[in-house]
């Protein structure tokens, strides 16, 4: 029993201990929270603009990782990321250098629950301090797959 | 890769085939917690054989994972950047050691973009279960793995008998996977 409780124990100082600090991709982590919620946009809202027409649309970016953007992606939308590396805020910054400052952008992830993101707030933080004043985020509560694909959204694969 | 003896028939086995059906009724509230979880959204893998593939795992050996008929596997679908991923994974490796003897099987699909990050993060937390790296087509040919955490439980039979999407409830899981277990845990 005593044995029991020890390695109960033991086990949850190691959870917390790498939940705390995961992964490489984590060292940095900015939470998603930090996002003021003004800058965000709900999957139904951005699912009807990009269907509507008669109206530009926005420039969609997936600052997630790529496997999963390779998986599924909000169709229309581009890889940038993934924005919780630095290469990746790299890339970010490389694919919106020639944007106007006003440019209308929306990004997203969805990687896992929006308060665990290790990307989203990381690539809205760099973009703010760009300059770049019209930036949406969308709000992805659970994920990409119950938040979007599940909905019905339009999707694409990269093959 | 480990070698795992056939299946070998019992009573537990059959009655595990009988509890398969109850467990994937209670997964679309059971892991739902005050922690978050999204649990068993409709798959239309529910209830099927799970879709067979063979992949190399980090240690450089082959998995094929019909060598585990016989055997309740946990395919978790998982990844370094992903904080609740990394939170489960160290309890799914006590479970690997704990009920290896009764028939369980663990194996870990990552979802990271390269197997480098994997091989660090395994230095720093060794798991006791084989990994493999996971890509859009294993994805896709698991009803699309579009968020983390993601895990599937598999009976002895091979059938995917519940889907577990988002943070899960680690003690009604185990418990689940007691359940369906083929020989008595010692």
């Amino acid at each position: 029993m005593k044995h029991d409780a020890r390695t109960a124990l033991a086990t949850l100082c190691l959870m917390l201990c790498i939940y705390a600090c995961p992964g490489d991709a984590l060292a940095k982590h900015l939470p998603a929270s930090s996002i003021p919620a003004a800058m965000l946009i709900e999957p139904a809202a951005l699912a009807a603009e990009l269907k509507s027409a008669g109206r530009a649309k926005p420039l969609v970016l997936q600052v997630g990782f790529h496997t999963l953007y390779e998986e599924a992606h909000i169709a229309g939308a581009e890889y940038a990321g993934p924005a919780a590396e630095e290469a990746g805020l790299r890339e970010l910054g490389l694919r919106v250098k020639s944007l106007p400052k006003d440019a209308d952008i929306v990004i997203y992830c969805g990687c896992c629950p929006w308060s665990h993101c290790p990307n989203i707030a990381a690539a809205f933080d760099r973009l703010r301090s760009l300059g770049f004043t019209h930036v949406r985020v969308l709000h992805l509560a659970d994920n990409f797959g119950a938040d979007w694909v599940d909905k019905g959204y339009p999707v694409a694969s990269a093959r | 890769m480990k070698t795992v003896r056939a299946p070998r028939p019992g009573r537990r086995i059959g009655a595990a085939a009988l509890l398969a059906l109850g467990i994937a009724a209670l997964g679309a509230g059971s892991a739902r917690s005050a922690a978050a979880p999204l649990l068993n959204r409709p798959a239309p893998l529910l209830n099927r054989p799970a879709p067979p593939f063979t992949r190399s795992d980090l240690a450089g050996k082959t998995l094929r994972l019909r060598d585990y008929r016989g055997k309740v596997v946990l395919l978790n679908f998982w990844a370094t950047w992903c904080g609740p991923c990394v939170a489960e994974v160290p309890r799914f490796s006590a479970w690997q050691k704990r009920y290896a003897a009764a028939g369980l099987q663990v194996i870990g699909v990552s979802m990271d973009d390269g197997g480098a990050v994997v091989k660090r993060f395994l230095r720093r937390t060794p798991l006791a279960y084989p990994i493999v790296l996971g890509d859009a087509r294993l994805g896709r040919l698991y009803g699309g793995i579009n968020g983390l955490p993601q895990s599937f439980l598999i009976d002895p039979r091979g059938r995917i008998v519940a889907r577990y999407v988002g943070e899960l409830d680690l003690a009604r899981l185990q418990m689940q996977i007691k359940a369906l277990l083929p020989r008595r845990p010692g």
